[in-house]
């Protein structure tokens, strides 16, 4: 099996990546700004919806009933899709989902294909994979524009280039649109796009989508979207590939009406963004004629095997997490080495790879719980953070780390009223090679982290137990 | 592909179902039918805020609002696409007659190629439903014709207005299976630098001009 | 009412003063203060950082010597949090169904120090006296843990003398996050920088806080900084009165 998420396998660790973005004050400015924006939009739309935390609860719920009765929904949406004019695929992992959309490409012979955003093709790197098969995969989201054109990597989930700022974006624009003159308000930058896409959206005969949710009931899917490429790309084509991870399905139409209140206020704080499209199989009077669904395990079930992690599988893709995490808000999301930056990022992509490339991941967390309170369909991210971090620690026991050795000493301290007592008044002795004019401004080893940016105060002389027995004692005479 | 592809659906659905065996029986929630939903489902407010509050959340996302009468609609399209210079327009096929003024040039939505929709400035379509509390219009059919001509006009009868998404998925239940588009708003994107830009690939004006019943 | 204290054991170690004014304020309110020589740590570093094996012992040891007791105060908003959110699913991890039991029963009886206060003895005014210009920086844990909102603020406005000034980003981390700020001190250090501008900008001359680790953590950067700012824990200003006044 190959479980791939993008270039996740390659990626150096957290602590390493951030050094060189924290640096990048433009980038740091840029990311600092759309956070900003989109966590006071959604703010003002959140509070406006009185019912907010009984929709959060509803699809919490609806989300643990779909993954416990998963194949049931499952069969029934391939049942419906199929019933309706669709053909369902099915892929374990990321090479054979390439290997089906390639295949459907060319045997409709497509040189080319219209794309609109779906972070799961990120994930198993069907634009790769199209490309080494000579089919050329046009990215028609705005902001996946920008990253394809400018050879770069999405930073965001639903905002995947919001790292760049105006100038940086015309600057690809024109290199590799060929224009000679271009301002740099979005407004032209948006009409170049247009001017840009408008003849591809008409003549490109094949599309690819990701889904939204897939509905078990009827067979149907729903790709939410604010630009009009997304309803260009799976309107027009001759024919549709839908790519979507299992865990898309819902069971009802009705339970819509959960997640499209819910989806849009916390991604990009509108009550509803322009555009949702809900469709079902083929249809003779307009849409594609052929749909292909191919639904994506790539360590889907193995998330779902564990207990405690399985409720990452009730995301929902709005980023809500990444644009309030004071983490994300530093760095960005390049520093998480996936595709899915930000707390979601740092608990799925261990997960779908079994941590090996990625246990640095549920450390990039300060655990402050701005996550799982903005988190519309309840994920406890902190809870599974902390989960993960205990995953990386029994992976990491056979090789004795200095902190475990620390750890487990310092357990065996706290054990013991006499050991901890003991501790203490080493403590204040061992400390003072580091004491100077009242304060320790350098630690040796991994504690020199602390010492960097901050100082420390000794331990004072006197403990407060020791305060308090001089105290009973002074009482008793 | 067929062989690989049914290895595949059974080891993805034996997987699920190792899972999900595994998990404990007692954190088996309660059924669908179950699951709780104390949110909002029906109406809080009188029709008349309910009607307001749909021309103000389409206003706040850009699309132009106006009021009629049933017999007035026509003479507002007319004015509406003198102000636009336009003597045309591509009309769904569920637009009524009465509806059209009738020295203009008006082409069939079934008669009309890809090639008409593409270059069509303007575009007159009808809803199933609208939604206030979000400024929605959602449509059955008119898939292009909503989507390529530059300017949408869309006609709303005052009584396809409900106030909550959850009435609004009510009422389209028998056509789940349909086609169906929510339009809120022209389209938009905010990608760059979050400014919010209308008109990116979809129309850039949104007119909706809602029938008072 | 007799009250138990669990002070925390980086207080005990580091914030001896958090832990006598506790006993100060508690008992000039008229109530009995209990200190159990045995208690250690919470576990919460441990447990957090992925050693939840090692935590397990020490919640043992937390339970087995509060599991009597009638009401137990925690001047530490992330310790109360580490109890709250963990305890109960630890116990369930453990099979015991006696310690399941303890912790059930123990859980209501456990206070943060600004929820036993208002919540639990219904008093805003505790009669303090603190005559200087404070802002008050709200853990996370406080926030989104333990959910206490503004109940320090509450108690804060009532103490006479003081001028409260509003912290911008009140909600945001100060960037310690326990073993975070080791891990992962660049991105921590730059979360304290925008903490530090915030304090900065508020004119204060105090920050506090209801727990003193992210105030350490502030404190290391305002100290490096030459800021000029004092960090001092909610109980030490609420213990404050003309007569004995923190510093």
């Amino acid at each position: 099996m190959s479980i791939r998420v993008g270039d996740a396998a390659e990626a150096p660790p957290f602590q390493k990546a951030v050094l060189t973005l924290l640096g990048d004050t433009q980038l740091r400015q840029n990311v600092r700004h759309a956070t900003d924006v989109i966590t006071q939009k959604r703010a003002q739309v959140v509070a406006e919806q009185t019912d907010w935390q009984e929709l959060r609860s509803a699809a919490s719920a609806i989300k643990t009933h779909v993954l416990q009765y998963l194949d049931q929904y499952l069969s029934q949406f391939e049942a419906a899709c199929t019933a309706a004019g669709g053909h369902v695929y099915w892929a374990t992992d990321a090479d054979e989902a390439n290997r089906i959309i390639v295949d459907l490409v060319q045997q409709h012979g497509s040189r080319e294909v219209i794309k609109v955003k779906t972070m799961t093709s990120d994930e198993i790197g069907l634009n790769r994979a199209l490309e080494d098969s000579g089919i050329h995969p046009h990215e028609t989201d705005l902001a996946d524009m920008i990253i394809q054109l400018g050879n770069d990597k999405p930073s965001h989930i639903v905002v995947p280039a919001l790292h760049k700022n105006r100038q940086q974006v015309r600057e690809i624009f024109m290199q590799k649109m060929g224009l000679r003159e271009l301002g740099d308000n979005p407004e032209d930058l948006t009409a170049a796009a247009r001017q840009y896409l408008r003849e591809k959206f008409l003549n490109v005969k094949a599309g690819i989508s990701g889904a939204n949710f897939l509905i078990a009931e009827t067979g149907g899917v729903c790709v939410v979207e604010s630009e009009g490429n997304g309803r260009m790309c799976v309107t027009l084509p001759d024919t549709l590939i839908v790519l979507a991870g299992i865990e898309k399905v819902i069971p009802s139409f009705r339970d819509l009406e959960v997640f499209l209140q819910l989806l849009p206020r916390s991604a990009t704080g509108e009550r509803m963004n322009p555009y949702n499209t809900i469709w079902t199989g083929t249809q003779s009077s307009e849409g594609p004629q052929q749909l292909h669904v191919v639904l994506l395990d790539n360590g889907r079930t193995r998330v779902l095997a564990d207990r405690e992690g399985r409720q990452t599988l009730h995301c929902i893709r709005c980023g809500a997490c990444l644009n309030t995490c004071p983490v994300y808000r530093q760095t960005g999301g390049h520093a998480y080495g996936s595709i899915y930056a930000g707390p979601i990022g740092a608990i799925l992509t261990p997960q779908l790879f079994e941590m090996k490339h990625a246990q640095s991941l549920p450390y990039a967390s300060s655990l402050c719980g701005a996550c799982y309170e903005v988190c519309p369909v309840k994920i406890n991210i902190p809870e599974v953070l902390i989960h993960l971090r205990g995953r990386v620690v029994r992976e990491q026991r056979a090789s004795a780390s200095l902190e475990g050795i620390a750890m487990k000493v310092m357990s065996r301290i706290f054990s013991s009223r006499r050991r901890f007592e003991a501790a203490q008044r080493l403590g204040k002795l061992a400390q003072w090679p580091f004491v100077s004019n009242g304060w320790i401004t350098s630690l040796p080893g991994e504690l020199g982290n602390w010492t960097t940016a901050r100082d420390l105060r000794p331990m004072p002389k006197q403990s407060f137990r020791d305060w308090w027995r001089e105290r009973e004692k002074g009482k008793q005479s | 592909m067929t062989e690989i592809h049914s290895a595949a659906r059974a080891a993805i659905f034996s997987r699920i179902r190792e899972a999900n065996s595994t998990i404990n029986a007692a954190m088996r929630t309660a059924g669908y039918q179950n699951i709780q939903r104390e949110y909002q489902q029906s109406a809080s407010m009188s029709r008349e805020t309910i009607v307001r509050t749909f021309a103000e959340r389409l206003h706040e996302y850009d699309a132009n609002v106006y009021e009629s009468t049933p017999t007035a609609v026509s003479s507002i399209i007319a004015q509406l696409l003198a102000a636009y210079g336009q003597r045309s327009a591509i009309v769904a096929k569920d637009v009524p007659r009465e509806w059209l003024p009738k020295d203009l040039n008006w082409k069939k939505e079934a008669e009309a190629s890809i090639g008409d929709f593409d270059k069509a400035e303007d575009a007159i379509i009808v809803c199933e439903t609208a939604i206030a509390h979000t400024g929605t219009i959602v449509l059955r059919d008119s898939r292009r014709l909503s989507l390529l001509p530059d300017r949408l006009l869309c006609v709303v009868r005052e009584r396809q207005i409900v106030e909550t998404v959850p009435e609004a998925i009510k009422r389209l239940q028998p056509f789940a299976a349909d086609a169906l588009t929510f339009i809120s708003g022209p389209s938009a994107t905010a990608d760059i630098e979050m400014t919010r830009i209308r008109g990116v690939h979809g129309p850039r004006i949104l007119d909706i001009i809602i029938v008072r019943d | 009412m007799r009250i138990s204290l669990f002070i925390a054991c980086y207080n005990d170690t580091l914030f001896p003063e958090t832990g006598k004014s506790v006993v100060r304020l508690l008992e000039r309110l008229g109530h009995q203060v209990d200190f159990p020589l045995e208690q250690t740590c919470c576990g919460q570093m441990h447990y957090n950082t992925g050693y939840q094996a090692e935590a397990m012992p020490l919640m043992r040891r937390f339970v087995e010597i509060f599991k009597d007791a009638e009401t137990v105060c925690i001047p530490s908003s992330s310790c109360v949090g580490m109890i709250r959110d963990h305890y109960a699913k630890m116990a369930e991890l453990s099979g015991d169904t006696q310690l399941m039991e303890d912790v059930e029963i123990l859980l209501p009886r456990i206070y943060e120090l600004s929820e036993l206060l208002v919540k639990k003895l219904g008093i805003e005014d505790v009669g303090a006296y603190y005559p200087h210009r404070v802002t008050y920086h709200a853990s996370c844990h406080s926030l989104r843990s333990l959910h206490i909102g503004d109940l320090p603020l509450r108690l804060l406005r009532k103490v006479r003398g003081i001028e409260l000034v509003e912290l911008e980003n009140i909600d945001q981390c100060c960037g310690f996050g326990g073993t975070f700020a080791v891990k992962n001190g660049d991105v921590s250090t730059a979360m304290l920088a925008d903490k530090l501008r915030c304090i900065e900008n508020s004119s204060a001359e105090v920050c506090t806080a209801v727990d003193n680790s992210c105030l350490m953590h502030i404190l290391g950067g305002l100290h490096r900084q030459r800021a000029g700012v004092r960090t001092v824990h909610l109980a030490e200003i609420l213990a404050s009165t003309d007569e004995v006044s923190a510093t």
